[in-house]
């Protein structure tokens, strides 16, 4: 599949989700980022059967972290697909780079580059 | 362990709001293990902490470290080359770390991160529930292990009082009654008469009543 997502997109491989970190998710946005994302299999279908969960855990954990220092929480999001989802994957890619255009740039990285 | 939570991210960032450069300290034990003040935890706040402060146009310097324990003085004299380096100490430790390190560098400011709030253990992953309130004389022998001094929200040593009901405490429903716990497993062990003994009246001299407390234990003072 030759399935197109915008380019400004960065992808971090892990094994699984599990193992993304409350501080992977802030060290991104302290380093600039305007928004992450973590795409995990769908809930019920984890091969180590919580990763996903913890993940998600993790993910509204930092929303509350950015939300507590004024930063919009929709800068940092969760999403579930199947490997074999490849239009899903794109799909969401557009999707989280429309929400962010949306946001404009993180306040951190305007501060940085000011 | 001694249990704490993290405070409000706003409280810290007003504790440090003058403060170019700071030191995070983390500590190895117990608030390692309640997943509050650990290296991990250290990294998070640091975090955390810059991201406001770059957020606010007044970006800080921040050095983290994890010393083994903060409760002894030999784990906080290994900062004592670089803790006047900074503006000022932020301990993640519980609020016996704070203590120590102002009082072993008492040029320097310091702060603390969590609320400590008792000893207790982890019932699940992620919660962790009160089970001793440090007395002094401890009595759970006579409770099968039970504490009712800090599982009972009366602290009574004869109950249970007419609050209990079902087996929760008339404070709420999500609180075990612990005097329904230890009624109930006198019972099933055909015990009940254990609770009808006379016991000498408990010794609260030697709680937190009587002032700030020490324990000298010669055998090992030199
Ligand atoms: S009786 Fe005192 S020392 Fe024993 S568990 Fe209860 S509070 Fe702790
Ligand atoms: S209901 Fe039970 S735990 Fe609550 S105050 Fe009464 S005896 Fe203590």
């Amino acid at each position: 599949m030759r399935l197109s997502y915008p380019s400004n997109i960065k992808i971090i491989q892990v094994p699984c989700t599990g193992r993304v970190d409350i501080i992977h998710l802030l060290k991104a946005i302290e380093d600039g980022a305007d928004g992450v994302y973590v795409a995990g299999c769908l809930e019920g279908e984890c091969h180590y059967l919580t990763g996903n969960l913890k993940a998600r855990k993790r993910v509204n954990h930092v929303k509350k972290i950015l939300m507590d220092l004024g930063i919009e929480p929709e800068r940092v999001e969760m999403y579930n697909l199947s490997a074999g989802e490849g239009p899903r994957f794109a799909e969401i890619a557009r999707e989280m780079y429309e929400r962010i255009k949306g946001l404009g740039p993180s306040p951190v990285k305007m501060k940085n580059a000011a | 362990m001694i249990v704490a939570n993290p405070k409000p991210i706003s409280e810290i960032l007003d504790m440090i709001k003058d403060l170019k450069k700071i030191l995070i300290l983390g500590c190895k034990g117990c608030v390692t293990v309640c997943n509050v003040g650990g290296a991990k935890e250290v990294g998070i706040l640091a975090s955390t902490l810059k991201i406001a402060r770059i957020k606010g146009g007044n970006p800080v310097d921040i050095t983290e470290r994890t010393l083994e324990r903060q409760c002894d003085p030999e784990y906080i004299a290994q900062v004592k080359d670089i803790v006047h380096d900074f503006d000022g100490v932020i301990s993640m430790a519980c609020g016996v770390g704070p203590q120590f390190l102002s009082e072993a560098y008492p040029k320097q400011r310091f702060f603390p991160a969590v609320d400590t709030t008792f000893f207790g253990g982890a019932v699940q992953h992620g919660i962790w529930a009160e089970r001793c309130a440090g007395c002094g004389t401890c009595i759970i022998h006579y409770f099968d292990g039970m504490c009712p001094i800090a599982r009972c929200s009366k602290s009574l040593m004869n109950g249970p009082c007419g609050g209990s009901a079902g087996g929760k405490c008339e404070i709420s429903k999500d609180v075990d009654c612990i005097w329904d716990m230890i009624v109930r497993k006198k019972m099933e062990q055909g015990r009940l008469d254990d609770l009808v003994r006379f016991k000498p009246s408990k010794d609260w001299r030697t709680a937190r009543d009587g002032g700030p407390r020490r324990s000298i234990r010669e055998e090992l003072v030199i």
